[in-house]
């Protein structure tokens, strides 16, 4: 390594406040005028950040000193929850975004390093909802282990996939997942036990005997309860990160994409094609049921028209936004696809057509996304 | 039990009503190269992908190192040690040159889920040693490659690809070699160059066996011990490459009535 490559820690730790920041006064304001102009503000920067190569410092400083971005990330989050400490709509956006991310990582594996198109991720977001709702009718069942089960029981639902999943590619591989995602919300939708189109209650979550329906008091400054479900969706936002960056930076990511650009010569030099895929569906589907399992207890009641066609369209547009196959653009990407049409509602039935203009327009400026794909580094100490 | 490292017997491939390999016999002795030449057509790809198990062929039976292979998957033929290059380059371009080549060790790596994510230690010292590995390997075709190792693979030129694609063959060390065209798409100043790289590494690597498809007669002629031509799937000829070229059948199938010499001279 060169000491030309070798980048200083500050613009990582920068970019994580001024993204939270960012995150964090979108959420907070209300003034539609304020909320144009700070999106416009946010366009022109991270337009200015690409083109200047500022963003591929931030994300080489970010390479090389992971420590030093975890622990402005979770200052930074921190600083965003005091931020805005009473104004709970504003955290619960701020926890849904970190939500929709986990998903859209678990997207970015499946889609961006497998290959395997999912149009249907809604169903499986869905699945852990109900997955979690289900298990809530057992009171004794320790809360982490119903995440985790819901996550599980996600797997399992979405390895009855795997056989049409293994045999299909591109269009008709999207289809399948198209037509599962429809299924669920139909199956739902006619079933009485899973509260049919009513719907269903679930309990809030009560992690190592603290309850999540609590507002945190630290001396006299009152924090909404809703900063718990914030640090939990970053905690599970972060082991997404983790994952994904695993599979990413070793062997299994090599294998990953190959099997996407090329089956085969793939299959040429030994590579087991229908183990990696599975592999990748199986992880994908966890981090989706765990964000939904979560997301269905902080919001306290799920139903069948919160995982539509339009919220698995609504990933997918994640993950082209953000850029395809890295694992980072998914926040940004989440960030606007969440926050603009709440923020928007003013225009009322327009705003679904703003979005579109809006993911249109970044998509003609940066074909690649918000944050595009580089090459892989895969062990800083070994590799450059 | 004889030593050849490829036996096929009777090897048959249909395309609905067109036979592309008809009861076809080959064998491909150990240490040797072998060059299989004929027309646009006539079987040689075809019979690349039979054997190395890209196709299932309809009929007929293929030995590989003494052990039955017939209509195994190409992942059992790759762990058996076979290896192939193609006709049009097959890199995956948005990827480093160190990734692409490192594919082909994938048959000697082939370490699990949890080893990669969780034992970053043991990761990081089998990196180190591929990436030497893989510097070696590209040193030896050209040396200005081990700078570019986490370059895009698109970032370089054809001849600098033709390496590379070689090089993930080569990684895996494999017992047979399979060169579908390492010609194709280069100079002939690039083509013979590359040949003579090929026969240097082959000499660092011990006696590979390899079989090589070319259109290019001076290649041929330079680096194989003898051909095999093809024409609509049948072997009409046998022999080092100066009976070959004489053969009247031949002449008149492929090479050409008025084939007299090579315009690439011996390295």
């Amino acid at each position: 390594m060169t000491s030309a490559q070798r980048a200083a820690p500050w613009p990582a730790i920068i970019a994580a406040f001024v993204f939270a920041g960012m995150l964090a006064a979108v959420a907070a304001i209300d003034n539609q005028r304020l909320v144009i102009a700070l999106l416009c503000v946010f366009a022109v920067v991270w337009m200015a950040a690409m083109r200047l190569g500022v963003l591929a410092r931030v994300e080489r400083s970010a390479g090389q000193y992971p420590h030093a971005l975890r622990g402005a990330i979770l200052l930074a989050a921190l600083a965003a929850v005091a931020l805005l400490h009473e104004d709970n709509f504003g955290l619960l956006m701020i926890a849904t975004v970190l939500l929709y991310a986990t998903c859209c990582i678990g997207l970015t594996i499946q889609l961006g390093y497998a290959g395997l198109s999912n149009f249907g991720a809604a169903g499986f977001v869905g699945t852990g909802a109900y997955a979690a709702a289900v298990f809530n009718w057992l009171p004794w069942l320790p809360d982490p282990l119903v995440l985790v089960g819901a996550g599980l029981i996600t797997v399992i639902v979405g390895s009855l996939l795997l056989l049409p999943v293994l045999r299909t590619r591109g269009h008709y591989a999207a289809l399948t997942t198209l037509a599962f995602g429809i299924m669920f919300g139909v199956f739902v939708d006619a079933t009485p036990v899973l509260g049919g189109p009513q719907g269903l209650k679930l309990a809030g979550i009560t992690l190592l005997g603290w309850d999540f329906s609590n507002d945190i008091r630290v001396a006299n400054f009152v924090i909404s309860f809703y900063a718990n479900y914030v640090l939990l969706a970053l905690a599970i936002f972060a082991l997404a990160i983790f994952i994904a960056s695993r599979l990413d930076r070793s062997w299994l990511g090599i294998w990953l994409d190959s099997v996407r650009l090329d089956e085969t010569a793939s299959a040429v030099f030994g590579v087991n094609i229908g183990w990696w895929k599975i592999l990748a569906f199986t992880a994908g589907n966890f981090l989706a049921g765990l964000a939904g399992a979560t997301y269905a207890q902080m919001m306290g009641f799920i139903a069948p028209n919160n995982f539509t066609l339009a919220d698995s369209l609504m990933l997918v547009s994640a993950v082209i936004l953000g850029g395809i196959g890295n694992r980072w653009g998914a926040l940004p990407a989440t960030a606007i696809l969440v926050l603009l049409p709440e923020k928007l509602q003013f225009i009322q039935e327009y705003r679904l057509l703003l979005f579109a203009i809006v993911v249109v327009v970044i998509l003609m400026a940066s074909p690649a996304g918000l944050v595009p794909r580089r090459i892989r580094r895969l062990e800083p100490g070994v590799v450059a | 039990m004889n030593n050849n490292v490829l036996d096929c017997r009777g090897l048959t491939v249909r395309f609905g009503g067109v036979l592309a390999l008809n009861a076809l016999d080959l064998e491909v002795g150990r240490g040797e190269i072998l060059g299989l030449i004929g027309p646009n057509g006539s079987g040689k790809t075809t019979l690349f992908n039979v054997v190395s198990g890209v196709y299932r062929s309809d009929g007929g039976s293929i030995q590989f190192d003494g052990e039955a292979v017939t209509r195994l998957s190409p992942q059992a033929l790759c762990r058996r040690g076979l290896a192939r290059t193609f006709q049009r380059s097959r890199l995956c371009l948005s990827l480093s040159v160190f990734d692409n080549v490192v594919l082909g060790a994938y048959r000697r790596i082939n370490s699990g889920v949890v080893h990669n994510m969780f034992r970053r230690r043991a990761f990081a010292d089998e990196l180190k040693l591929y990436v030497e590995k893989c510097g070696e390997l590209l040193a030896i075709f050209n040396p200005q490659l081990t700078t570019r190792l986490f370059d895009p693979a698109i970032s370089l030129g054809m001849i600098d690809r033709r390496r590379v694609e070689i090089c993930r063959a080569l990684i895996g060390q494999p017992k047979l070699l399979l060169l579908d065209e390492p010609s194709a798409g280069m100079t002939q100043d690039e083509t013979s160059q590359l040949m003579r790289e090929l026969i240097a590494v082959r000499r660092q690597l011990g006696s590979l066996t390899i079989v090589i498809i070319e259109h290019e007669m001076g290649v041929i002629e330079q680096v194989t011990d003898r051909c095999v031509v093809l024409n609509y799937g049948r072997k009409i000829c046998e022999g080092r490459f100066a009976e070959v070229a004489t053969d009247p059948v031949v002449r008149e199938a492929y090479l050409g009535r008025a084939y007299t010499k090579s315009p690439v001279g011996p390295a």
